[in-house]
């Protein structure tokens, strides 16, 4: 006896989670299986579509303009440029008031925690306000604790690009914390709770916050802080913010560990939770048995639960476990591969011609992943589907260099929902 | 010389021959999981501690980065570590499968050998409270007396002044008969032997064909599943060996006895080994020397049963936990790999040895219920953390809401020891809320100390999923139930 759902999505990060949600939306039962958690903590929140084509043109104001010319075999050619359009759809039914950008075809410019600009689809609604086109002059506020954020740099980087704004950076104490190297949750929970805080005078921690900061607003229309602004009531901190210094406030999207990553996470399982999907983390997905009818199909795959394992099974399967980031590609000295079906990763025999030695020249091994169908069914060595009932989602998908192109969002929406749309429109026609 | 560089010309890989750089480690080796850990601090934005605790420095620096500091020996174990609570919710953070508690109860276990006085209140305090095992027996022999004078004010006042143990919780009461007691008194394995026996004969005949005929899924499954204590074979006999823990002998025997009669229900026939303390509380206190003593015990005994036939399962998540993972991790018992691979949470062993959910799709309890749900940290880290909802909503009258991921924030001894106290209930409070908004008639959790910690939270009244298993699946007539 296995434990049993019609579609088992395997993986936890944007594209898994669309992919459950895109099939759940067929009515079906689906079960998501995570390994860890979610690596969206990982993740800046931005969703990305194209920033730059693959030959580094950009940044592209329009991506859906330069989708038509990507080569054969990236994920977007893959799915067709529609399809690209519906995930966007897709995900800001879902995303609701959260995220800005909504409805829009072309990329905004937002400012990066290291001073640069990124161009991006859609943005957390609490960054909204630092976006680089925009030309009201903006203060950035870092904290002497918090080190992966120089304001002051970040600004003079900014001016140097040439922002039609003036933007100063300054760096204070956060008021009321003890250590030196406190986690960003502690941060986020003082201000969610707008807990005392002994070290100013009692008061709460976003009044203290304030008050540091007020002196050196001067006159700025907007202020940009680390993405630390609170957990669960982030539009609330960020709003009394606000009130308080008399300017908008914004934050600067971070690297890992990232609060607006940790929020998009909310986000996807409390929609997986709406949707009644069935959600497993923790745990991998260590191996699958074959249909014993043959036909090219997986019976069931083995989830290891801290040593037992335990047998799931499902008519359909989305695999979404990520690239060699997320482990969804590994590599040793000998191969890459897939880890879990043994699916076809191209790539060369020599595994010295896996990388260039310019580190942000044209690495091969950023495109490794597995070739897929336009179904997303991945390919076995001759071409042909490598299995029946399984299907390809994010960046296990090969062809495309997501770090380079700024593609990493859309492609996890574009596949993930085709994917998850193509499994539960299969359960149903059984 | 790195990997990037071609070291000789022509071939790869062929004339590659790893060289012993480091001498042979004589005890646990961790240096693996430290290179494992890339720095990406996402386990620290898991900690419930750090959230709550500026003085708390994170699961990363407890873990990987105070096992560094400590290579050269002129850094003593910081005693921070005795502020993490074990909740272990760092372990499923981890994208690099850095083994950050075996990391933490390695270190918490140094510390205490290394520089905790034995005189001292905390060491005193926490074997008593780690060695709540000990002294259970005791306390029941006299329950009524017992939970008298535990009840007292001035045995709590005493509590915290003289052993630094809350004044603020109550004591968890002991039960009038352990289930040890009831299990003998009701015949013991013999008694279940027979119980199973006739349950397997009265399902061989209608209810389990009926039920497979009408389930797709069950009829799908049928000739291709056949493993040990399948579902394909009806009259072969099928067992279980209970490892019940502390709590539900002594003061929940309720759960222990729901968790008897839903496995009857199915048919297996029930054992009850001896047993000893899982551990838990021990490698929260860095007790490693009385966890290591209990675990021969345990492993003892279940490879035995074991080896009679029997799979092993448990009620209580952190009692599962400590089987499956702890014990390989922290000991090199004989047999300890096998008993680890086959332990069970007890509702999951059912989920995949049997067809729980079509067995449960519109089963009805006595009353209407609506729950709310905690799932502990330790279900949650053997990815059981929605296990519970599922099988619940196939129950008629039956509403279980999830009050979503945060912990308890007791962790066992953890929230019981005075200087813990107020940042155990700031970790509960989002807890706390949500069940008061989920305004539910009761809460719902398999493990024990959590079960306090949302009663003392919330004034909710607790159970556990075995419990509503039971009123559904048995119902009340079998069996006498005023115990």
């Amino acid at each position: 006896m296995a434990i049993e759902d019609d579609v088992l999505v395997i993986g936890g990060g944007l594209a898994g989670a669309t992919a459950a949600l895109a099939a759940a939306d067929q009515g079906g039962r689906v079960r998501l299986v995570s390994a860890k958690q979610s690596t969206l903590r990982h993740a800046s929140g931005l969703i990305d579509v194209l920033g730059y084509t693959p030959s580094g043109e950009g940044p592209l104001s329009d991506p859906f303009a330069a989708i038509p010319d990507l080569p054969r075999g990236h994920p977007y050619e893959r799915v067709g440029p529609d399809a690209v359009h519906e995930a966007l759809d897709f995900f800001d039914a879902i995303a609701g008031d959260a995220y800005a950008g909504a409805g829009t075809e072309s990329n905004a410019l937002v400012m990066t925690f290291g001073g640069t600009v990124k161009p991006t689809a859609r943005y957390p609604t609490a960054t909204a306000a630092g976006l680089a086109s925009d030309d009201r002059d903006a203060l950035l506020v870092g904290f002497e604790t918090l080190p992966d954020f120089d304001a002051p740099l970040s600004a003079a980087h900014l001016e140097s690009a040439g922002v039609p704004f003036a933007v100063r950076g300054v760096t204070v104490r956060f008021p009321g914390l003890a250590r030196d190297d406190a986690k960003l949750t502690r941060y986020a929970h003082l201000l969610d709770r707008d807990e005392r805080v002994s070290a100013a005078g009692g008061s709460g921690a976003r009044e203290a916050l304030a008050a540091t900061v007020e002196p050196h607003v001067a006159g700025a229309s907007r202020v940009g802080f680390p993405a630390v602004l609170g957990d669960e009531r982030a539009d609330e901190v960020r709003a009394d913010l606000a009130d308080r210094l008399g300017a908008e406030v914004f934050e600067v999207p971070m690297g890992p560990p990232s609060l607006p990553g940790v929020r998009l996470e909310e986000l996807l399982y409390d929609a997986l939770s709406d949707a009644g999907v069935r959600v497993t983390t923790g745990v991998p997905v260590v191996d699958y048995e074959p249909d014993a009818e043959g036909a090219g199909r997986i019976d069931r795959v083995v989830v290891d639960r801290n040593g037992t394992d335990v047998p799931h099974r499902a008519d359909q399967y989305v695999l979404a476990t990520g690239g060699l980031v997320g482990k969804g590609v590994r590599s040793d000295r000998e191969r890459v591969f897939e880890p879990i079906f043994d699916c076809h990763v191209p790539h060369p025999a020599d595994r010295y011609d896996w990388f260039v030695d310019d580190a942000f020249g044209d690495q091969p091994y950023a495109k490794f992943g597995l070739p897929v169908d336009r179904d997303l069914r991945p390919l076995d060595a001759t071409g042909d589907p490598e299995f029946a009932n399984l299907r390809a989602a994010g960046a296990i998908v090969g062809g495309y260099d997501f770090a380079a192109e700024k593609s990493g969002a859309g492609v996890s929406l574009a596949t993930g929902s085709v994917a998850g749309r193509g499994a539960g429109a299969e359960v149903n026609d059984r | 010389m790195s990997d990037a560089e071609r070291p000789t010309e022509g071939g790869t890989g062929d004339d590659f021959e790893p060289i012993q750089v480091f001498p042979e480690a004589e005890e646990m080796d961790l240096r693996p999981g430290a290179d494992n850990c890339y720095k990406c601090s996402t386990c620290d934005t898991n900690c419930p501690v750090a959230e709550v605790d500026d003085e708390f420095p994170g699961p990363k620096f407890q873990g990987p980065e105070q096992w560094r500091l400590k290579r050269q020996d002129d850094h003593d174990v910081d005693d921070s570590v005795m502020k993490c609570s074990n909740c272990m919710r760092c372990d499923s953070a981890c994208p690099s499968d850095v083994p950050l508690s075996q990391m933490h109860n390695t270190a918490r276990g140094e510390y205490v050998d290394e520089r905790m006085d034995t005189f001292s209140r905390e060491y005193v305090r926490n074997r008593i409270l780690a060695n709540y095992r000990r002294l259970a027996p005791l306390g029941s022999m006299f329950p009524r007396t017992t939970n008298f004078v535990m009840g007292l004010s001035a045995t709590q006042w005493l509590g915290e002044k003289l052993l630094g143990i809350t004044s603020e919780r109550e004591f968890p009461s002991f039960a009038t008969e352990t289930f040890r007691e009831w299990w003998d008194k009701r015949g013991g394995a013999a008694a279940s032997r027979k119980r199973a026996q006739e349950a397997r004969e009265r399902r061989g005949g209608d209810a389990t064909s009926k039920l497979r005929a009408e389930d797709p899924r069950a009829r799908r499954d049928q000739d291709s599943s056949a493993s040990r204590g399948g579902t394909s074979d009806r009259t072969e006999p099928k067992r279980i060996a209970y490892f019940h823990g502390c709590y539900s002998n002594y003061n929940t025997p309720e759960v222990a006895k729901s968790l008897v009669r839903v496995y009857e229900h199915f048919g297996y026939e029930i054992v009850v080994p001896d047993q000893h303390c899982s551990g838990t509380p021990m490698f929260a206190n860095g007790m490693i020397d009385d966890a290591r003593r209990s675990a021969e015990t345990n492993v003892r005994e279940l490879a035995a049963a074991l080896e009679d036939g029997a799979d092993i399962v448990a009620s209580c998540s952190s009692c599962s936990m400590s089987l499956r993972q702890e014990y390989p991790e922290l000991f090199d018992l004989a047999g300890i790999e096998d008993v680890a691979a086959n332990t069970w949470d007890a509702v999951e062993y059912l989920r995949v040895h049997e067809d729980l959910e079509a067995e449960l799709e519109g089963s009805t309890v006595e009353d209407d219920l609506s729950f709310a749900y905690h799932a502990p940290c330790h279900a949650r880290n053997q990815g059981l953390d929605g296990q519970t909802i599922e099988l619940l909503s196939r129950i008629d009258g039956v509403e279980a809401h999830d009050v979503g991921d945060s912990c308890s924030g007791i962790s066992g001894t953890y929230g019981w020891k005075a200087e813990n106290y107020d940042t155990s209930m700031k970790i509960g409070a989002e807890m706390f809320e949500h069940m008061a908004d989920a305004n539910a008639d009761t809460g719902l959790t398999e493990c024990p100390t959590c079960s306090m910690q949302m009663e003392h939270g919330t004034g909710y009244e607790i159970t556990h999923t075995l419990e509503v298993l039971d009123a559904a699946l048995v119902g009340t007539e079998t069996e006498g139930r005023t115990q």
